[in-house]
């Protein structure tokens, strides 16, 4: 099953996804990214039906390059999760819905750095921290249990490999692909 | 089509619908020059298959699944093997149909799940490609036609269509390997197989597999792969269709019946 974290904290957004693409009982790619780059700070994780994801997302990803190339200035993390959003509702009553499950996180300028959970019903939160799929049920009660906004964060992930990613005032950061380690960041 | 495409602007509605059907968007023959989405007239598309698919309704179609076709990456380039059976639920209809496409030289396309609809795309496809090479003086890479060919399928989501195919060749990037599906799913990889018998050509496929086989391993590996695979699934069989892409081009390396594989294995074993 599909997972996503993101974790908030004090100046930066910190992402995974598993990195497998299963189709039923076989795996047919171990390195897929399910990360989406929206702009130079913003990115989209995005889980769920296969062929809707990708086709979603990057229809997202085209239409936020849109407006930077049409206005000169990117939209900001906050205007981008409202603006998917938006899409997945319209859509989620038409002949075709989208069943996709996201995680938005970017970097604002601004506002500092931010996390919105959106599920295939349209749901749309910011949070401190948010999961999608069955790794959720564990991960959110320790997340519960241990995080505080403003300190380093720990935590440790499970699955044999994950991309993990990074988001501060620099930019888009990749971390090393994590077999079985903890990683700590401050 | 390309002949009809240039008359195009004649009347032909008189013609294709001597029944004087109403609301009808007359196609021209040719996929390639039309924007819209084209569905049957006043029917839910979705609904209707559903209708089709149901165990008590009157009429039970069969979707052809049954195929096995894999192919993978190696130095050498990229090899292609599909099995030629066609059925039509527990009836075959034929032992030797072809599942490659020879969209270009460079690009191959194989098919899986419903024939009808894996010919149909796979040509509309071939057409996209041959125009994107007049239009631009090159060859289209892998990606950019597998994206093709994935975003044309995403807009018949949900409404019944069963493509599974890989799309193979070699462009300036290099070997390029998609694997294309009906739910809009485009991954690129080292190594697919799809139908009824993939899992089993994975088995032997997965444990065979290095990336420096040499030529003479890779298609006996492909080979193997494919004849395990008709051996365990019903739905597969007839003969091993194989294919080799190169830098220069795809060649056809050979067509072997799985009855005469069989003896051959057999006979190495002992």
């Amino acid at each position: 099953m599909e997972y996503l974290i993101g974790i908030q904290g004090p100046d930066f957004v910190l992402v995974a996804a598993d990195t497998v693409a299963a189709s039923s009982i076989i795996q047919m790619k171990h390195d897929y990214d399910k990360m989406f780059k929206l702009s130079e700070k913003i990115l989209l994780l995005c889980v769920g039906e296969a062929g809707d994801t990708v086709q979603f997302a990057e229809y997202i990803q085209k239409n936020v390059q849109l407006y930077k190339m049409r206005n000169g200035y990117e939209l900001s993390p906050d205007a981008a999760a409202n603006f998917t959003r938006k899409n997945l509702a319209d859509y989620l009553r038409s002949r075709t819905p989208y069943h996709v499950n996201l995680l938005l996180a970017g970097y604002d300028d601004h506002d500092g750095p931010a996390l919105y959970y959106m599920d295939y019903l349209s749901s749309l939160a910011k949070a401190p921290f948010a999961a999608h799929g069955y790794g959720a049920f564990l991960t959110l009660s320790i997340l519960d249990r241990y995080y505080k906004p403003d300190e380093s964060v720990e935590f440790i992930l499970n699955l044999p490999a994950f991309n993990v990613r990074l988001i501060d005032k620099h930019g888009i950061k990749d971390l090393e692909k994590l077999p079985l380690a903890t990683t700590s960041t401050s | 089509m390309a002949l009809l495409d240039i008359c195009r602007h004649q009347d032909w509605k008189a013609i294709l619908t001597p029944f004087g059907a109403q609301n009808f968007s007359v196609s021209c023959g040719s996929e390639v020059s039309c924007d819209e989405f084209k569905v049957p007239v006043g029917v839910d598309p979705s609904t209707f298959m559903n209708t089709l698919s149901e165990n008590d309704g009157k009429l039970k179609l069969q979707f052809n699944h049954g195929t096995t076709t894999l192919a993978f990456k190696f130095q050498h380039g990229v090899i292609v093997a599909v099995d030629s059976r066609c059925t039509a639920g527990k009836y075959i209809d034929t032992q030797y149909f072809k599942k490659v496409i020879e969209i270009n030289p460079y690009l191959l396309g194989t098919m899986s799940g419903s024939a009808a609809d894996c010919v149909y795309w796979e040509r509309v496809l071939a057409q996209h490609c041959r125009i994107y090479k007049l239009r631009n003086k090159e060859e289209i890479t892998v990606s950019a036609a597998s994206k093709l060919l994935s975003n044309m399928l995403a807009g018949y989501r949900g409404m019944g269509l069963s493509i599974g195919s890989m799309i193979c060749g070699w462009d300036k990037k290099g070997p390029g390997l998609y694997y294309v599906d009906e739910n809009g799913t485009r991954l690129s990889g080292n190594m697919f197989s799809t139908g009824s018998g993939h899992s089993y050509a994975y088995g032997v496929m997965d444990s065979g597999h290095r990336y420096d086989l040499t030529i003479p391993e890779a298609y006996d590996l492909a080979q193997r792969a494919i004849y395990h695979a008709t051996h365990r699934d019903a739905y597969s069989g007839g003969t091993v269709n194989m294919y080799h892409v190169k830098q220069d081009g795809w060649i056809k390396v050979s067509q072997e019946d799985v009855g005469e594989l069989y003896q051959k294995y057999l006979f190495k074993r002992k």
